[in-house]
Parts: structure tokens; C-alpha cells; sequence
């Protein structure tokens, strides 16, 4: 027998978890200012989502999935993806969200039950997030044609997690984006956990980025809990993808340290030593020392980004509860381009009028 | 008899079935170590092994059609889907193949799954996780559709769901899962046919069917209290539907409304009125009234879902009218 197809699946890490360099430091990671940048917006993530859990345990706002521990996926990516790309997120993406534009106080709208927080005001073309699992990575294939339709020089984001892998529309569009060589980029937030599933009950695969040979493209690891090897990894990919050199998987590799949503108790299921473990590996501690390695941050420094963070989400928190509660009869007004009869008379009657 | 709850009673329910036949598996998201979104499986896994509570990846499209698969062999699943939205997901299999297969084999192959899945509201879970959809199954040819409105019914709907040949749907119902009622001590079946009056009145008669009976429940005793004696019919199984037990009410009370959480076009609510019309038009004395949710997918604002679905309040008003006392 000869062999016909052979693979290899590359794995990126560029800092360790003292904040050490593995490899050379990729171009965009040289200048302070952009390190800065991720390393506040990780933080502003963290306290938003300990805020927003807060929000939640007092009855201030619905279930929340919280990113605890995957800070650099999210703002890695977010980072990464240029302003005139498409995004279509999954729900654990907000701080990539934050980046792309979307205002905090609209994430908490939307998470407290008010849809109008999906109506992003300084962002036109990114998606809603998609309850549904991985319905939006088709539909990402779907934007990622209609830019090669345009012949227009931009790419396509999209995100899911690694439970999500193993539905078809993740299959599928992995097979579109190989056979139509699609300006789309899939990224996978392995976070080990599909609620109570481990990794290892999703797919016998040795890693879910292979699953892009199969399709006919490019797939590699990347250290999830590094942010410049992610937002180096998918920056890279998505320059491709612009370029017409077609579709990208990358999977990135970290651990969930907060329950699933606020309605899980993951103490049910996840083994304390394990989690003791992954917060070892944690995103922001290592992008911390390197930067104190480098002299680009001082104890001070830290402290007032930490500080501004926090009155940034607490400005946030505050706009989100002030806003006007929306009226039932509102509830009519986004179903069609523009109600039809027997609906108007249904609002009318909710209006009592 | 012991007090149960609606989850226990479904547990109750998979243990003695997986007890009672080996080739009994059940399988779906998070049931095994974590015992179920709804602890309906909870502590099985530990007792029948991971071959027989099975962890699936999430797909409900393989799992239904791997399911499905391995009952037309003689393997008997039951199928947990985490809310009847995902169930969407896998359509295909269920309605072109596992309600079809039967028929198109001239008998020979069977397919005896069981679905069991929450249908309805649950306080702001937002459109994509409140479908009601029970209109959609139950106008499947092939299927069995039921809709158990407590824990007696729970726990032995499904166990005759699991020896039943044909592919049964179980619609539960995310707000009844700690429901209680006491239910007997020894093993028991419910049918999975046959409406039942679970209150005697005389003046009208109040149709519900999962939820909704509870609905009309509460809203008889309200009623009472204005001297309007309610009849509550429930209709325990939407496929095949008891017909018979709908005329015999309607022709007792002369006067009906049908409550539903579901929207009202081509639903349960449009169903039982035809079926008036055809079986029992000249009992009637009133117009009947059909209680139902805005024609709106449901919003994630509370206000917002208050408003648009129905309570107990709005099938009082709707008694009331049917009375000509509003
Ligand atoms: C089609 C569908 N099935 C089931 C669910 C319920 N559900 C919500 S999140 C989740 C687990 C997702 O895990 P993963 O893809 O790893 O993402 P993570 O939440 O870990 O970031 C499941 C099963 C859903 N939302 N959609
Ligand atoms: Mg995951």
C-alpha cells in the first residue's frame, strides 16, 4: 500500500507561563501600545464578566456565560479581526464584541433580556450571537460568499466551541469553505467543557483543527491562554483569507474556569485539582510578567488600568439599569419590515387601545 | 402512594424501564455524569453504566438519527433533547424516517423511540429557547404526541411510551419539573390515549393539555367563586386525539374554550375547534374562545413575555366571555 495524503497539525506558543518568549515576538506584539491594549482589554473582560455574574446572583439580570479564564481567545481574536471584516460570534465572544465596538452596557442589555442590545449602534454588520449552537458558522460561510460575490477584499470571522464541533453545521462548513475557497476563518474556543461533557467525549480526533484536512484546508493549535500567539495566529489567517488564499481553523487551546452559565454548578462535574491546575495556565498573569519583564508596565501602571477597567464597567452597569424598560406592546415591533394588518390590531390591543 | 416530583417521576420512569429490559438505553446532552439538565437521569449513570445513559455529542441530529437507527433493530431509546427547540435540529430524521418507516416497509421495520423534551416557557429563556411547537408534532402522521400534565402521568406515560412500538414524543414542560403529586408506590401504566376530565363542572368546559391545564385548573376555581362551574378537560395526547371525549364534554357544558401557551394559527386551540364543529356545531350555546400567545416569537423581556403569554387571568377573562359575562 502507498500512502496517498499525509498531515501535520502545527501548535503556537509564543509565551510561557512566567511570561517568557518560546519563539521570536511576532511583529505586532513589539509595539508596547498594542500589548497594552490586549492586556487592558483582557482585564476590562474579566471584571465585566464578574460583574455581570454579580448582576445575575442579585436578580439584576438573566443567565450569563461568563469567559473566566478565556480572555485571550475572545480578545485575541477580537484584536485581530480587521474593522472592515464580518464577525459572527458564539456567546462566550464579548470581549472580542468590546473591541469590535459594541458597547458594554449592550452586552448586559441583551443578556438582561432586552434585544435591542443586539442592536449594535457603532457596528452594523457583525451578527446577533447565536444560541443555537453553531448555526453562525454556516452562516459565516454564507457571508464569506457573499464577499466573493462583491469580489471585495475582506474575511470572515466566526467562532464557536469545542462541543460545538461536533454538529453538522461545523461540518459543513468546513466542506463549503474548502470546496468554494472561502475568505472564512473558524476559530475554536476549547475550553475543555461542553457544559458537563469533556473534550474527550466530543470527538476521538487528537485535536478538533484537524478536522479542516478533511476539508480540504489548513487547520492549527494555538495556546488559548496566549493572547499573542492567538491574535498572531488568527491576524495571519485572516490576512490569507483577505488575500485569496482561502480558509483557515484554528483552534485554541484553554480551560473554562467559571460554570458553564449561571445556571450551572460545574462543581457537579469538574474536578478541583484539574481546575487548581488550569489556573496555572491562566491568560492574563503571563501577559503580565512579560510586560513587567519589559519594563512596559509599572505596579502602578497595572493598578490604574484595573482601576479604570472597573469604573468603565461600573459606568456600564449604570447605564444598563437606567435604561427605560421597554413596552409590552413593543414586543410586535421588529417581527416584520412592516406590520401587517392583524398584528397591528394585536398591539393595539396590548396598548389597550 | 408517595409525593413526587414531575423530575422523579421520569426518573422513576427510566429506571424501572431500563431495569426491565436490557435493550433500554437512554441518551442525549448531559444526562450522564450530570444526571440530566433536568435530573431525569440523575444517579443512572452510576447505576446502568455509560453504554446504556449515553453522553452524546452535541448533535441532536446524530443522536435522534443514531437512535432512531438502532430502534428499528430492537434497541428501545430514550432520546433527551434539552428543549424542544434543538429538536428542530433534528427533523429530518424524525418526520422523513422514523414517523414514515412503518408505513413505507408495509410494517416490517418498527421504530420504537421515545423524545422526550420541555416544550414551553420558563421566565426570560428568550425566543430560541421557548418554542412550544406541539402543533408541529401533532400534525405528523406516524407519531404519538403526549403531553403529561403531572407526575402521575409523567413517570407512567412514559414508561408506556417505552413499550409502545410506534415513536412516541413526550412534551414536558420546563415550569412543571418540580410539580408534585402523589403517585402509587408499585409499578403502574398510564395510556398513551384518552383524554380526561380532571374536574367536573357543568357550565363550560376549559381544554388544556401540559401546562395549560393548570392554567385551566386555577382558573375553574375562580370561576367557582363567581357560581360558574367549570369542567377541565385535559387532553393528555395530542396524536392520536380523543375526540370522543371532546363531544362528550362539550354536549355535557354547551360551552368551551381551549387554552394554549402556543401561538394560535394551525394550533391545538384551531384543531379542537374544528373538531367541534364537526362532531357536536349544534350542542354549542356560546362562541367558543381560543386562549393563545401573541403572534410573536417569544421576547426576552420579562414584561414583554408576560404579555404575550397567557396566564390564568386571561383564561378567567376568557370564561367569562364565553359566558356573555364580560
Ligand atoms: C443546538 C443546541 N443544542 C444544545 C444546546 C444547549 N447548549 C448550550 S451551550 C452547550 C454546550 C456548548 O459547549 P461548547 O461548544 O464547548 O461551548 P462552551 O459553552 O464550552 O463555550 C449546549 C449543549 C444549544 N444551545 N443548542
Ligand atoms: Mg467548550
Amino acid at each position: 500500500m502507498s500512502v496517498v495524503a499525509t498531515f501535520e497539525i502545527g501548535y503556537l506558543r509564543i509565551l510561557d507561563e512566567e511570561g517568557h518568549l518560546l519563539e521570536t515576538i511576532p511583529d505586532f506584539a513589539r509595539d508596547p501600545k498594542t500589548l497594552l491594549t490586549l492586556y487592558r482589554y483582557m482585564i476590562l473582560t474579566r471584571r465585566f464578566d464578574a460583574k455581570a455574574v454579580a448582576l445575575q446572583r442579585t436578580g439584576q439580570m438573566g443567565t450569563f456565560p461568563s469567559s473566566l479564564g478565556q480572555e485571550a481567545f475572545s480578545v485575541g481574536i477580537g484584536h485581530a479581526i480587521h474593522k472592515e471584516d464580518v464577525f459572527c460570534p458564539y456567546y462566550r465572544d464579548h470581549g472580542a464584541m468590546f473591541l469590535r465596538g459594541v458597547k458594554l452596557s449592550e452586552v448586559l442589555a441583551f443578556w438582561g433580556g432586552d434585544e435591542r442590545g443586539s442592536h449594535y449602534t457603532r457596528d452594523k454588520e457583525d451578527f446577533p450571537i447565536s444560541i443555537p449552537i453553531a448555526t453562525q458558522m454556516l452562516h459565516a460561510a454564507g457571508v464569506a460568499y457573499a464577499i466573493k460575490l462583491r469580489k471585495q477584499k475582506r474575511a470572515v470571522l466566526t467562532a464557536c466551541g469545542d462541543g460545538a464541533t461536533s454538529k453538522s453545521d461545523f461540518s459543513q462548513a468546513i466542506n463549503a469553505a474548502g470546496t468554494w475557497h472561502l475568505p472564512l476563518v473558524l476559530v475554536v474556543n476549547n475550553n475543555q467543557w461542553a457544559i458537563s461533557l469533556p473534550r474527550d467525549k466530543q470527538s476521538a480526533a487528537k485535536t478538533l483543527a484537524q478536522k479542516a484536512i478533511a476539508g480540504g484546508f489548513r487547520g492549527l493549535q494555538v495556546d488559548g491562554n496566549d493572547v499573542i500567539a492567538v491574535r498572531h495566529a488568527v491576524a495571519e489567517a485572516l490576512d490569507r483569507a483577505r488575500d485569496g488564499e482561502g480558509p483557515s481553523l484554528i483552534e485554541a487551546i484553554s480551560y473554562r474556569l467559571c460554570d458553564h452559565t449561571t445556571a450551572d454548578d460545574a462543581s457537579r462535574y469538574v474536578n478541583k485539582e484539574d481546575l487548581k491546575e488550569a489556573w496555572r495556565h491562566e491568560p492574563i498573569i503571563r501577559l503580565r510578567n512579560y510586560l513587567i519583564h519589559q519594563d512596559f508596565i509599572t505596579e502602578q501602571y497595572d493598578e490604574e488600568i484595573q482601576q479604570a477597567c472597573d469604573h468603565e464597567v461600573e459606568e456600564a452597569v449604570e447605564e444598563y439599569l437606567n435604561t427605560e424598560p421597554q413596552k409590552p406592546e413593543s414586543m410586535f415591533d421588529y417581527l416584520y419590515a412592516k406590520l401587517p394588518k392583524t398584528l397591528t390590531e394585536q398591539r393595539n390591543e396590548v396598548m389597550g387601545v | 402512594m408517595a409525593e413526587t416530583a414531575y423530575w422523579e417521576a421520569i426518573r422513576r420512569a427510566h429506571d424501572e424501564e431500563l431495569a426491565n429490559d436490557p435493550m433500554v438505553i437512554a441518551m442525549g446532552e448531559d444526562i450522564g455524569l450530570a444526571g440530566g439538565t433536568y435530573k431525569a437521569t440523575s444517579g443512572l449513570y452510576d447505576k446502568y453504566g455509560e453504554k446504556r445513559i449515553i453522553d452524546t455529542p452535541i448533535s441532536e441530529n446524530s443522536f435522534t438519527g443514531i437512535g432512531i437507527g438502532a430502534s428499528m433493530v430492537g434497541v428501545r431509546p430514550i432520546i433527551e433533547i434539552m428543549s424542544i427547540n434543538f429538536a428542530l435540529l433534528a427533523l429530518d430524521t424524525l418526520i422523513n424516517a422514523a414517523a414514515k418507516i412503518r408505513y413505507m416497509s408495509g410494517g416490517r421495520v418498527t421504530c420504537p423511540i421515545v423524545m422526550r423534551t420541555p416544550g414551553g416557557t420558563a421566565h426570560q429563556l428568550a425566543a430560541q429557547h421557548s418554542a412550544r411547537l406541539a402543533r408541529m408534532f401533532m400534525s405528523t402522521s406516524g407519531l404519538r404526541v403526549v403531553t403529561p400534565r403531572g407526575p402521575l402521568d409523567a413517570c407512567g406515560m412514559l414508561k408506556s411510551a417505552v413499550r409502545c412500538n410506534d415513536p412516541v414524543i413526550v412534551i414536558e414542560h420546563e415550569q412543571m419539573y418540580t410539580l408534585k403529586e402523589n403517585i402509587p408506590d408499585e409499578e403502574y401504566f398510564r395510556p398513551l390515549e384518552g383524554a380526561e376530565v380532571v374536574r367536573e363542572g357543568s357550565d363550560i368546559t376549559l381544554i388544556g393539555y401540559n401546562y395549560s391545564v393548570h392554567l385551566c385548573l386555577n382558573a375553574a376555581k375562580r370561576l367557582e367563586k363567581d357560581g360558574i362551574s367549570a369542567e377541565v378537560l385535559d387532553l393528555r395526547a395530542l396524536k392520536p386525539l380523543d375526540r370522543e371525549s371532546i363531544r362528550r364534554s362539550v354536549e355535557k357544558t354547551h360551552r368551551f374554550l381551549v387554552a394554549e401557551e402556543d401561538e394560535a394559527s394551525v394550533g391545538v386551540g384551531a384543531e379542537i375547534m374544528a373538531v367541534v364543529t364537526e362532531d357536536c356545531f349544534y350542542a354549542l350555546d356560546a362562541q367558543p374562545v381560543r386562549i393563545h400567545a401573541a403572534d410573536v416569537p417569544v421576547p426576552f423581556n420579562r414584561n414583554l413575555e408576560k404579555a404575550a403569554i397567557p396566564d390564568v387571568e386571561d383564561v378567567y377573562q376568557g370564561a367569562l366571555k364565553v359566558m356573555g359575562k364580560l
